[in-house]
């Protein structure tokens, strides 16, 4: 993945900060409570939610399960109608390829339509070292790049900015990448999204190449499915000369039918909306209509390795609606940016340690980052269980284990500064084994009961700076029943 | 009907009012309550945490200690949440890397027989008035473990709705956690707490003098932030509201 986030603090740090900021925390109470409010009345909507939900999972799982095989079948239909298709094995070779093609055009700007895969590969900043720039053409993107500032929800990247926050970028930026901000611009969500439009336009009608992503890439057809909200999207898949859309292996689905249920669900769990306003589909290239080339590059980064994981493959089923981030409790306090990558929330934390692996501190802290409440899961319209790969995880983090990297099986050791941690589950453990060694340490505990400090010292402090300590019983239950039952027995 | 308790370490330790309420609630329905003294814990603060090789001793030890009773009773959605959905899975992969297929036999046979209160309750002893008497106004959290990984839906509320005096509030956002999460609350500290800290200031705001949950260990958590603020909320585990009754009312 990008090296953008690199040297991020671990999650409890950087979560810390956010908790503190109370204008961030307002603005991600609001609009997460919203959209989740609003998800829930969509989806209670259909009748069939559950086995939509359930055949999701199904394509998905049968996919990821022939992934080769559909891969193959998709490069030669792409190949058919005129495109060109090409593997990336990570990052440094997407950013590569994409670089090239654009040179070759000629051209040293171009437009983007919102895209979690060029994120992840951090393909803009790649493109800035080859003097190309890149323009976001998303609302949101569009507000993350002019404010110097980094995605914070999958969905919603400017999640965590308000009017007035975007009011002042727009005011301050807009001229330095192109047409200036209208004069007097007020921080009305109708006027604010005219001046976008009308900075927009310009790049739009000049573009000559634009870069994309896609939501789906049916292999029988060989055709991308984008679906959005803003027509942005429509404006750069159709409107340049070469389209290069940059996507991850695992967005393929066999056949045209299975968009059936991605349509449905999608829009529900992400926005809400019965159906999303725009969904553009392209299928290589047709004379005198849309761009005259187009090129896929096929993206995997990680993702092979994620499929060997027989409990970690599930989260490459995600169809990136982020309804598991706008109902995290955890999200919604951390906000997006103390996750360190573009996948933030419940998603992320399971994501990026597998794309990324757990050697870093903050991906080592990712599963961590769950009080396992459900939430994530429960909405989630693939049904992955997010809980379940999060323990999958953390056992890696904290015991090590076999993990597949580049397609070769290696065993991996734990991760740094988990040693206290498992000497005292070692210790727990062995007082646990012993029925008698638990009933003296309750004693020894009981008979200590008057002692209860307010603070305690070393990792209990993390308890007691906010909350009192349970107070200690003067009897366990153990020595209760032993008294009261059994003696009369 | 005799039914086995496995009270949980959390409250054989720190909360032993719970067990002994579910005791004197049993006895009144007249169940037989056993108490095999080889239990200890579960194992979930281990599981939970990545150490699943730790765990395992645990699950053999408490899947050993209630071998032979067909009911289990607990009065903790979480802990009965670690029997039911993991033992299974982690007995599993235990045989499946090698380590026998005992543990995977003794898990796979104790996690139905388990039982968390207000199933036992409800599903077991078909009752939903237990005959309690508690004139207070309360609130009630469900945990996640209970809501989401147990499916008790609206048990416990039926239970509280049949106490005598007792009138029940609705929490606002009752479905969301409270933050506590295991060792969640001192890894992640701030998040812990803030999720926490709204949590009461819902429950606060409803006007209840009780706030009360079936998890000791959400409560631990709560208590301590109510406490640490000075509030006049107090929390109690469901067990001792449906334990308490006009002749012997809770002290």
């Amino acid at each position: 993945m990008s090296g953008t986030y690199l040297g991020m603090p671990a999650f409890p740090e950087a979560a810390r900060e956010a908790v503190r900021d109370g204008v961030l925390r307002a603005n991600l109470r609001h609009a997460t409570h919203t959209i989740r409010g609003k998800r829930a009345l969509a989806v209670a909507e259909l009748a069939d939610w559950d086995r939509l939900r359930a055949a999701g999972r199904a394509v998905k799982d049968h996919t990821l399960r022939h992934l080769d095989r559909y891969l193959l079948q998709l490069e030669a239909a792409v190949t058919a109608a005129g495109g060109t298709v090409h593997w990336a094995a990570d990052a440094e070779e997407a950013n590569r390829i994409v670089t090239e093609l654009v040179l070759a055009t000629g051209e040293r700007e171009l437009v983007k339509v919102k895209s979690m895969a060029t994120q992840e590969i951090g393909l803009n900043e790649a493109l800035q070292a080859a003097g190309i720039t890149a323009y976001e053409t998303d609302l949101a993107e569009l507000i993350v790049q002019l404010g110097h500032d980094r995605p914070s929800h999958i969905l919603v990247p400017a999640i965590h900015r308000n009017r007035g926050e975007i009011r002042d970028i727009f005011r301050t930026e807009m001229g330095r990448w192109g047409r200036p901000a209208p004069e007097p611009l007020g921080d009305d969500p109708r006027e604010l999204a005219e001046a976008a439009r009308l900075h927009l336009r310009e790049k739009f009608l000049r573009a000559e190449v634009a870069v994309s992503g896609a939501n789906f890439m049916v292999a029988e057809t060989g055709t991308m499915v984008v679906l959005e909200s803003e027509g942005n999207g429509r404006m750069c898949l159709t409107l340049p000369e070469t389209l290069i859309s940059v996507v991850g292996v695992e967005k393929v689905v066999p056949t045209f039918r299975d968009l059936e249920i991605f349509l449905q669900t999608l829009p529900r769990s992400s926005t809400a909306e019965r159906m999303n306003p725009y969904t553009t589909m392209w299928t290589g290239t047709t004379d005198g209509d849309g761009p005259s080339a187009f090129h896929l590059v096929l993206l995997d980064n990680g993702r092979t390795d994620t499929l060997a994981d027989p409990v970690g493959r599930q989260a490459l089923r995600c169809i990136r609606c982020s309804a598991c981030l706008n109902v995290c409790p955890v999200y919604e306090r951390a906000g997006g940016h103390a996750y360190g990558s573009v996948y933030p929330g419940p998603i992320g934390a399971i994501l990026s340690p597998q794309l990324r692996g757990t050697a870093d501190a903050i991906d080592a802290s990712l599963p961590y980052a769950s009080t396992l409440c459900g939430a994530c899961y429960e909405v989630c319209p693939v049904a992955i269980d997010i809980p379940e790969v999060l323990l999958h995880l953390r056992e890696r983090v904290a015991q090590g284990g076999p993990v597949t990297r580049d397609g070769i099986r290696v065993r991996i050791r734990p991760a740094h500064g988990h040693t206290a941690e498992r000497a005292a589950m070692r210790a727990a453990r062995l007082l646990l084994g012993h029925p008698g060694a638990l009933r003296a340490g309750e004693r020894l505990l009981a008979r200590a009961r008057r002692l209860r400090p307010r603070r305690l010292p070393g990792p209990g402090r993390a308890w007691t700076d906010s909350r009192e300590l349970p107070a200690v019983p003067a009897e366990s239950f153990r020595d209760w029943w032993a008294r009261e039952r059994e003696a009369c027995r | 009907m005799r039914a086995a308790l496995f009270v949980t370490c959390v409250n054989d330790a720190l909360y032993p009012r719970t067990g002994i309420a579910v005791v004197r609630l049993l006895e009144r329905l007249g169940v037989t309550v056993d108490f095999p003294a080889a239990q200890t814990c579960c194992g979930q603060p281990q599981y939970n945490t990545g150490y699943r090789h730790e765990a395992e001793p645990l699950v053999r030890r408490t899947a050993e200690a209630f071998a032979g009773h067909p009911y289990v009773v607990t009065p903790s959605g979480s802990c009965a949440a670690m029997i039911r959905e993991h033992y299974p899975r982690i007995g599993r992969r235990a045989a499946a890397e090698g380590r026998g297929g005992e543990l995977a036999a003794l898990a796979r046979e104790l996690a139905p027989r388990v039982y968390e209160l207000t199933e036992f309750l409800v599903d077991v002893l078909g009752v939903t008035d237990v005959g309690a008497y508690f004139p207070h106004t309360v609130t009630y959290h469900p945990s996640c473990h209970g809501l989401r990984g147990l499916g008790l839906g609206d048990r416990p509320r039926r239970l509280l709705t049949a106490v005598r005096g007792l009138e029940l509030v609705e929490l606002p956002g009752a479905e969301e956690c409270c933050g506590f999460g295991g060792t969640f609350a001192v890894k992640n500290p701030d998040v812990s707490a803030a999720m926490g800290t709204d949590k009461t200031a819902a429950a606060a705001a409803t006007g209840a003098r009780v706030l009360c949950g079936a998890d000791n260990s959400c409560l631990a958590h709560l208590d301590g932030l109510l406490r640490r603020a000075r509030s006049p909320l107090r929390t109690l585990h469901l067990a001792e509201i449906l334990a308490a009754t006009e002749e012997e009312p809770l002290s």
